[in-house]
């Protein structure tokens, strides 16, 4: 039957190209023991990347969140001149090579860029917090829009012109009948955005200037773990961004119950 | 009806406040997105046109962008295949497992790149388990691209065929259709959008890609560089200007690239409504 | 939900504005990536003497050209440790760094190493010297000598190691086309290089005496190979002007050639320059070793090099890299 066929080759796929290297990744965290494993992750350094990385996460994700569906609604719902090049441009940071979109940030906020000035009044926007919500901010950008436009698109405006004859307000319409239609768009964004935000290595690294305790996520510690000869102290740290991201998605199933699948 | 119809061309927002919300969203995207490409852009030019051009048509610039791009189409589109086949497995099917597979979709994405790249070595480089040596070849490029792009039609379609009605295809089938024709009658063209959505962030992914593909690339100019492997071997070498133009290339050709795909949407779309 | 994020960003913001507030001064480090186990070691020991009390540190590692740019670009350094002089000319452009920085008895160079052959066990095909890496069959790999300034330590040591053998300089550029040409793949750097060569990729790895001392001490074998003629791979320290202000990061810079501090470097691998700490490790001197000083053998140094071999457009290096994949 076509589903068998399906199913095979579509988990074929997933296990050659997803299944076996995650695999491979814990086996390699795990490999020297439990133990060696748990020291890698539970030493201070690394105690403080985790902080830091769930903190601009924690920054970043909501803010494209919110950001992700108000542009959605906008391209999908208005018409306004520009329309289709704001839609491809926000895709554009993720065609940006990560040592580019550091570079960018260098240039805007750096010694002698267009706003290097900040620095001189000791708003601090490079190797510092700010730059590296940022820089983070500028990677995940894409993922609700991109989500959430599709499932606009599909659902049409029947209802909400329903609701909106009715009496309904705006808000009650987007809180009543928009939002529980994108939801599960939005659930996905934001799954995607956060697994971009605590993963991102390369524009975050060159912004943050790898600080040692101070500016260094947990991607970067695992780059320095990787530097030192320690490859299993960064699989085990690799591990612990890898529950971050399956307990997003845990999460936001738990959080919007499924309701039937089709058959 | 004419009247339906009439009523969907007035522009109108479902949130409060429409025009402050855009407002503030183009005011977002352009402190985040805007200002730090204009930057770039802006160094891109500080030579002039002509070193820009000069910079950006060097023979191994232009080779790393045709491999760049070869590799990113060839990626996108096997993403469009595989990733619609994944999520309708994943939505529609039902198999002991499922939900695990489902949380590990986003992990190429969670993983830092060079644990990725790491990982591909070590599996298909000298030495790997499967007894293949692919490693430092374009097969091997595709690869690393195709692990870290995963997660985009895959979590892109999802949403579509979670919402999906399925009184259509229902009908359909008792009227007789096999499944193939429902598929690509019924389902596909609404899978579309979120297909090519999928699709354009696998493409945007796969051309600004590093650190998965540098160490698994063999980096041997007009054979296996990528345009983002050599801009950063420009940068590293001093030349700022030249690696600001190549990328601002590189970029306006995916700007191009990106808007056809929303004009094939567009274009495909039409007969809907 | 809004608000509870405003609030978020306000007190991250301020977080991350504030400076750190602590009694005694700081020092800020920023260097390589090697050197970092040493450092900590001569970090701790410089806490335990008089100039060092009570004095804290910030300590950046990564790739030496990314590390020269970051400090262009702001981030606050006194002092600088980086892998070539030209990185360092870098921040003397940008007048981060004085004019003078080598104006000390061992003109600002920290610690030393050579570039040696890194060879399967054994040796099975027997690498000995440079002339061996263009055997037919062989695969040498090395970085790319434009991601990575180290790499660019790998091709002065070959082109000076023919040229002491008496080739001219035409005979020696020749000499290093033919070895790119034994180069399946170039990784970014000499750590990535090394992964891949400890993966079973290549027959021999360019790379320094310190990366395969260091990697030996933390489990990855390596064996290596001492070519007779080869480069001394010169590491460049320098006191920013920031650095040159405060008497806490001075103190620290001359700590750097204190025997504890040059014991650090030895052990991590690296040939101190300090005699007297030199003679307790066996350091094997290659007959033929020369600096990129060395005129004779057409080095002149590194600002003349760089030109010659390594502009991007016109370079030795970049013709050679175009023929490769023609």
């Amino acid at each position: 039957m076509a589903r068998y066929f399906l199913r095979f080759g579509a988990l074929g796929y997933l296990a050659l190209l997803l299944l076996v290297p995650v695999g491979l990744v814990f086996y390699r965290a795990f490999e020297h023991g439990f133990g060696h494993a748990w020291d890698a992750v539970s030493s201070h350094q690394a105690v403080h990347a985790l902080e830091l990385t769930l903190l601009i996460a924690a920054i970043a994700v909501p803010a494209n969140t919110v950001f992700g569906i108000v542009l959605a609604l906008a391209l999908v719902r208005t018409r306004f001149p520009g329309r289709g090049l704001v839609n491809a441009v926000v895709d554009l940071p993720l065609a940006l090579s990560p040592v580019v979109a550091g570079l960018a940030l260098f240039l805007l906020y750096g010694r002698g860029g267009w706003l290097g000035g900040l620095a001189d009044h000791g708003i601090k926007v490079l190797f510092a917090l700010p730059g590296m919500v940022l820089a983070t901010m500028f990677v995940s950008l894409p993922f609700v829009v991109r989500e959430v436009v599709p499932v606009l698109r599909e659902i049409g405006t029947d209802q909400e012109q329903a609701a909106e004859t009715l009496g309904a307000s705006p808000f009650q319409v987007f809180r009543r009948i928009t939002f529980p239609a994108i939801r599960w768009a939005v659930a996905y964004g934001v799954v995607l955005t956060t697994a971009r935000a605590i993963g991102e290595f390369g524009a975050v690294s060159v912004v943050s200037g790898r600080i040692e305790g101070k500016t260094e996520t947990l991607p970067l510690y695992v780059q320095a773990r990787f530097e030192a000869f320690d490859t299993p102290g960064a699989y085990a740290a690799s591990v612990v961004l890898a529950l971050i991201a399956i307990a997003t998605v845990v999460g936001l199933r738990a959080f919007h119950p499924r309701e039937e699948t089709a058959a | 009806m004419a009247t339906d119809a009439a009523v969907l061309e007035r522009p109108r927002a479902a949130v409060p406040s429409g025009a402050l919300a855009r407002g503030v969203a183009t005011g977002y995207l352009s402190l985040i997105v805007l200002l730090p490409l204009a930057a770039l852009v802006w160094s891109s030019r500080a030579g002039g046109l002509g070193a820009f051009w000069d910079q950006a048509t060097r023979p191994e610039a232009v080779a790393a962008l045709k491999l760049t791009l070869g590799v990113a189409a060839v990626c996108a589109l096997i993403n469009a295949v595989a990733g619609t086949a994944i999520a309708w497995t994943l939505v529609r099917d039902r198999f002991v497992g499922k939900g695990v597979v489902d949380a590990l979709i986003d992990l190429p994405f969670a993983l830092p790149t060079i644990v990725a790249g790491l990982t591909l070595l070590a599996l298909y480089g000298p030495g790997g388990p499967f007894g293949v040596n692919i490693a430092f070849t374009r097969t091997a490029l595709l690869l690393a691209l195709l692990f870290v792009t995963l997660p985009f039609v895959v979590r892109a379609v999802q949403p579509v065929l979670l919402e999906l009605d399925t009184e259509m295809e229902e009908a359909a089938a008792s009227l007789g259709a096999g499944s193939f024709a429902i598929f690509r009658r019924i389902v596909f063209p609404n899978l579309l959008p979120a297909i090519l959505s999928g699709v354009a962030l696998a493409f945007a992914r796969a051309v600004g890609e590093f650190g998965a593909v540098v160490l698994i690339s063999g980096n041997i100019p007009f054979k296996s560089e990528v345009s983002s492997v050599y801009i950063f071997g420009q940068l590293q070498s001093g030349n700022e200007s030249g690696a600001a133009a190549v990328s601002v290339l590189l970029l306006g050709i995916s700007l191009g690239v990106l808007l056809a795909i929303g004009a094939f949407r567009r274009w495909r779309t039409r007969h809907d409504g | 939900m809004k608000a509870i994020w405003i609030a978020l960003v306000s007190i991250a913001l301020l977080a991350g504005s504030a400076a750190g507030a602590s009694k005694g001064t700081t020092v800020d480090l920023v260097a390589y990536s090697t050197p970092k186990d040493a450092y900590g070691k001569i970090i701790s020991a410089f806490q335990g003497t008089a100039a060092g009390n009570s004095v804290s540190f910030n300590q950046s590692y990564g790739a030496s050209g990314d590390q020269a740019r970051a400090v262009a670009a702001g981030l606050a350094a006194d002092v600088v440790n980086l892998s070539l002089d030209p990185d360092v000319d870098l921040l003397v452009r940008k007048g981060i760094v004085p004019k003078n920085w080598k104006a000390n008895s061992h003109k600002g160079i920290v610690s030393d190493s050579i570039v040696v052959f890194v060879v399967r066990d054994g040796n099975p095909k027997h690498i000995k010297g440079w002339g061996d890496l263009i055997k037919p069959g062989v695969k040498v790999i090395t970085p790319n000598p434009f991601t990575s300034g180290g790499a660019r330590w790998n091709v002065m040591a070959a082109y000076g190691a023919l040229r002491r053998q008496g080739k001219s300089h035409k005979q020696a550029v020749q000499y290093l086309n033919k070895l790119f040409h034994h180069v399946p793949v170039q990784p970014d750097s000499a750590r990535t290089a090394l992964q891949v060569f400890s993966q079973g990729q290549g027959d021999v790895l360019l790379t320094y005496e310190n990366d395969a001392i260091y990697a030996e001490k933390k489990g990855v074998h390596t064996q290596y190979q001492i070519p007779k003629a080869t480069i001394l791979i010169e590491t460049p320290a320098a006191l920013t002007k920031t650095g040159l202000k405060k008497p806490a990061a001075k103190a620290f810079y001359k700590y750097l050639w204190s025997s504890t501090a040059q014991k650090a470097f030895a052990d991590q691998g690296y040939r101190p320059v300090l005699k007297s700490v030199a003679k307790n490790y066996k350091f094997v001197q290659p007959p033929g070793i020369f600096t990129i000083n060395s005129a004779k053998w057409g080095l002149n140094g590194w600002p003349k090099v760089n030109r010659r071999f390594f502009d991007p457009n016109k370079g030795i290096m970049a013709k050679i890299e175009r023929s490769l994949g023609h």
